[in-house]
């Protein structure tokens, strides 16, 4: 059934405030979701209090500088620090984007941290992606042709069809969209959610790829693919600004076309 | 716990290869429920009074009742089609996913059947 409330062991409770340095006048606050499953206590949200003098711009800055500074026992994921590696995907002031490309300054009061929406949670602000990575891998992410490549040349194709996978091709698999839908939260052991959905889509209208019907066939089921209901969570949030959810109607279209 | 392999979870027991259909007749349904039910809204607005005698005059029309019937026909299997959704959506526990999928068509048939009873007992005046 839907799970109206958390599991007793996830419920959120009141954890500590590392105040800012004395004389700190530009100051904003931090609230950051913290769980260690080696403790076993519940969860908490700790507050961190940063001088923005020192700080940089985007909400990794705040993070690294809290790790650094005040606590290095915060743990994240982060790595290109410029929105194309998709490891600091959280959910920052209530919506799931990337850390580093998120300007504090647009955050109004509180900046509240935490992880990716409806995963394990493997410590802190790190969600175990298992699942997620399985489900892309279940797509079959690659070229299937049966037409031997040409002998002298690439597989060419018209700038029209490269222009069909561009935008798709574009998604660093932050997860920041799977994890935004409702529809994934009841039903992600058997829904493949909007990042997989993409990626499925970004191969079948790929003019060079011959397995269009069989990667067709793989996606018609009732929970695989219909499981989404167009509820746009994922388009609104993505912050490399796709459209996860066209593509999910384009193939439900074009199942429907096959058939008429 | 389960030592399966990630990857062989999400493939689980393969597509169901269905789900299109489905899809498909709700949408039918919803345009046709657009059309019904715009005519079934300016017919009441028409209608002078909504006692029993009226009624009787407003569906002992063919072209009234028919279109009643054809609303109420599509109203339920529009509406099973949801709720369908529903259930998939949020029971996941076996047994009471089977038993309320059976409840649901179960109900919606008798509804439908009921209208369509109604309909004609009605329009026949009887």
């Amino acid at each position: 059934m839907a799970e109206f409330r958390l599991p007793p062991n996830s419920r959120i409770t009141r954890g500590k405030v590392f105040k800012a340095p004395e004389g700190a006048r530009n100051v904003r606050s931090f609230v950051v979701y913290r769980y260690d499953p080696d403790s076993g206590e519940n969860p908490r949200l700790d507050t961190y209090e940063v001088d923005m003098d020192s700080c940089g711009p985007m909400v990794l800055d705040a993070l690294i500088k809290i790790k650094n500074e005040v606590d290095s026992t915060l743990t994240f994921r982060r790595s290109c620090r410029e929105g194309i590696c998709g490891s600091c995907a959280m959910n920052i002031d209530g919506t799931n984007t990337l850390a580093c490309t998120k300007a504090t300054s647009d955050v109004s009061k509180d900046v509240k941290i935490y992880p990716l929406p409806h995963m394990p949670v493997v410590k802190d602000l790190v969600p175990d992606l298992t699942q997620f990575y399985a489900q892309y891998a279940s797509i079959k992410p690659w070229l299937q042709s049966s037409t031997p490549p040409p002998p002298d040349h690439e597989r060419l194709q018209t700038k029209e069809d490269q222009a069909k996978i561009d935008e798709p091709s574009a998604c660093i698999l932050c997860a920041c969209c799977s994890t935004s839908c409702p529809s994934y939260w009841w039903n992600s052991d058997r829904y493949l959610g909007p990042a997989a959905l993409l990626q499925a889509y970004r191969w079948i209208v790929d003019s060079r790829d011959d397995a269009t019907g069989q990667r067709l066939d793989d996606l018609e089921d009732p929970f695989r693919l219909y499981r989404c209901h167009t509820i746009m969570n994922c388009t609104r949030t993505c912050p490399k600004g796709l459209n996860p959810a066209r593509a999910i109607a384009e193939v439900k279209k074009m199942l429907s076309d096959r058939q008429h | 716990m389960s030592l399966k392999s990630p990857l062989g979870k999400v493939l689980g027991t393969g597509s169901a290869k269905n789900g299109t259909g489905h899809w498909w007749s709700q949408r039918v349904t919803a345009v046709g429920l657009v059309f019904l039910g715009l005519w079934f809204a300016a017919e009441l607005i028409c209608l002078d009074s909504f006692d029993y005698q009226s009624m009787t005059v407003f569906l002992s029309s063919p072209y009234n009742a028919v279109l009643l019937i054809l609303l109420v026909g599509t109203l339920m299997y529009h509406s099973m089609l949801g709720v369908q959704v529903v259930i998939e959506d949020y029971v996941h526990h076996g047994s009471l996913k089977v038993v309320s999928l059976m409840l649901i068509k179960f109900a919606h048939v008798l509804a439908g059947a009921l209208g369509v009873f109604s309909v004609l007992r009605v329009g026949f005046g009887a």
